[in-house]
């Protein structure tokens, strides 16, 4: 992805948790598509996410403090146009 | 009381009962998957609690972000304290910790087995 309006929802996610925490491993997929005619879901998908994260940032954290920071790195894609992002917060040796 | 009527609100029903969900539709009819797989697993799990539907108040709906730092429902809460979200409560679950977490503050559950 070289230019912004070329990348996609998930790419975004994808370099702000990046960026956030250096994960050791990190799955971003779009699951819009299983959520199509639901409530929360708008033509054009981008509503429903799913990330699996591994990182050292949350090794001693409990889950609520681990969901927060994610959800904070990710505060304007959750103001935005996220309905929904499902979490797996994992640190290494989990 | 604070100087955020909204707030005391949400307050209030936190400590109205031992367990409370706040959610999207009603224990009977969710309104959204995610709520209703946690009602699932409370059901499952065999404890009492009470749902409170952010869709019938707006305010409610926007508030308990803030008041949880939270920014997605459903928001699960025991004995006045915040447990989390969908992923975490069936995580919970699916360990054992979630029952486990209810007779250590002692709540009743009855095991469906």
């Amino acid at each position: 992805m070289t230019t912004a309006d070329k990348s996609t929802m998930a790419d975004r996610i994808h370099e702000k948790l990046t960026a956030a925490f250096q994960p050791e491993t990190l799955e971003v997929e779009d699951e819009s598509w299983r959520h199509e005619g639901h409530s929360g879901a708008r033509p054009g998908g981008e509503t429903h996410f799913k990330v699996e994260i591994m990182c050292e940032a949350f090794a001693g954290k409990n889950r609520v403090a681990r969901q927060r920071e994610v959800y904070r790195a990710l505060k304007d894609e959750m103001e935005g146009s996220i309905h929904a992002l499902e979490l797996s917060t994992r640190a290494p040796g989990e | 009381m604070s100087d955020n009527p909204t707030n005391d609100r949400i307050q209030q029903e936190v400590d109205s009962s031992d367990v409370v969900l706040f959610m999207k539709g009603s224990p009977i009819f969710p309104q959204c998957g995610f709520s209703s797989t946690v009602v699932q697993v409370l059901t499952h799990v065999g404890v009492k609690f009470k749902g409170v539907d952010v869709l019938q108040d707006p305010q409610i709906r926007e508030g308990i972000k803030q008041f949880s730092e939270w920014p997605t429902i459903p928001q699960l809460y025991v004995k006045g304290e915040f447990v989390g979200g969908c992923d975490i409560v069936r995580e919970m679950f699916e360990s054992g910790e979630l029952a486990t977490m209810f007779t250590d503050k002692g709540i009743d559950t009855e095991a469906a087995a």
